[in-house]
């Protein structure tokens, strides 16, 4: 049953997603690749219209993913599911175990979940931008535009931070949007 | 003040692009400055907690405010009113996204956009590895964590990350206790 499948789905993922937004990521990758709600593809554009609106994308993702396999039932559902665990978690913390995080034990594990997010978030991007720059090269097809494009939007992106008078850089939505009209410019309209 | 709380967290979730961290400047400003419902040292200790538990740092302060101003109803409110703005437009935007991308100038955007998540997300993993501590068996765990992760998506395995969180939390715990003892000896020489 699909309302059952996104209940367990996302409580999954908000029980796992420790270091924020981005760590929910991966998880939301795996269990929509495993029930095969949402294309990889299609997953990563949802990645980008969620960084584009309002809110943390753990959430935006279960919404969208809940309303494309069951409707407004299905985002409810879904939505509800992912941030349960955070909720009943915050409440438990200030109720019971105001301690439990300074124990020694709690804080090795802790050590290890997080080195752990930060390696699996590391290699999620990785693969995401062999998946969409990389591989339209190896693959024969001999497209070099999105790898080109993934150099200049680099360039870009991390070379906006050395600029002075930026004093941040490029925001995310702004390289989202440049990214758009290079893809355009690219690929044609 | 129910209704206080929700429409205040509606509004900090309506708000807030760019992630958890920018919201928690917003919190910041209109929870601490302005309607001191919370603390600044409350609002530091709630980050921190955030941090070490799962879900997104915004719905933990906003349970965690919601809590304190009226206890499990208000924590209910403001959760639910800091969620609910990006589901309406989640909702919104999913009902007509499918058909949206078939245009083709639209894909042809989206063709550079995948590109620049790939670039974000690795971005947000460079620098979590270089505000990590460094020690030996973090630096282990995540390049193994990198290394695992990249097989399983290249030889599609039958993985979850979770299997390979848990691994990593319990390895970490094994090294803990059994280095715990080691440092204690060594206590007693000196």
């Amino acid at each position: 049953m699909i309302y059952l499948d996104l209940l367990i789905g996302f409580l999954e993922v908000g029980c796992f997603s420790f270091g924020g937004a981005y760590a929910a990521i991966p998880l939301i990758r795996d269990v929509v690749l495993r029930y095969g709600w949402v294309s990889e593809e299609m997953l990563t554009d949802m990645i980008a219209v969620s960084e584009s609106t309002p809110g943390p994308i753990m959430v935006n993702l279960a919404t969208y993913v809940g309303s494309s396999q069951a409707g407004i039932p299905g985002a409810v559902i879904a939505t509800l599911a992912s941030i349960l665990p955070a909720f009943l978690i915050i409440l438990l913390i200030m109720l019971v175990m105001k301690k439990a995080l300074d124990n020694k034990y709690v804080q090795a594990v802790m050590r290890g979940l997080q080195a752990c997010v930060i390696g699996v978030i590391t290699a999620v991007g990785i693969y995401m931008l062999y998946q969409n720059a990389v591989r339209p090269v190896v693959t024969g097809a001999d497209d070099f535009r999105p790898l080109l494009l993934a150099v200049v939007l680099a360039v870009l992106y991390f070379g906006s931070r050395k600029v002075k008078f930026m004093k941040k850089g490029l925001s995310p939505i702004m390289l989202i949007g440049i990214a758009a009209c290079l893809g355009i410019l690219a690929f044609g309209i | 003040m129910l209704l206080e709380l929700f429409l205040t967290f509606f509004r900090i979730g309506a708000f807030t692009f760019g992630g958890g961290y920018a919201m928690i400047s917003v919190i910041e400003d209109i929870c601490v400055s302005r309607k001191k419902w919370i603390t600044h040292e409350d609002l530091v200790n709630v980050t921190v907690i955030a941090e070490s538990t799962p879900g997104p740092v915004a719905i933990n302060c906003a349970t965690f405010v919601g809590y304190k101003q009226k206890g499990f109803i208000g924590a209910v409110m403001a959760t639910l009113g800091v969620v609910l703005p990006s589901f309406i437009i989640i909702y919104v935007i999913s009902m007509f996204l499918d058909r949206f991308l078939e245009i083709a100038w639209i894909a042809n955007a989206f063709k550079g956009i995948r590109v620049a998540v790939g670039l974000l997300i690795l971005d947000v993993g460079i620098r979590m590895v270089k505000k990590m501590p460094k020690e030996p068996l973090r630096i282990v765990l995540t390049v193994c964590a990198v290394l695992a992760t990249l097989a399983v998506s290249i030889f599609s395995l039958k993985i979850s990350t979770i299997v390979l969180l848990l691994a990593a939390g319990l390895i970490s715990l094994a090294v803990f206790l059994v280095q715990k003892p080691r440092e204690e000896k060594g206590g007693e020489q000196q």
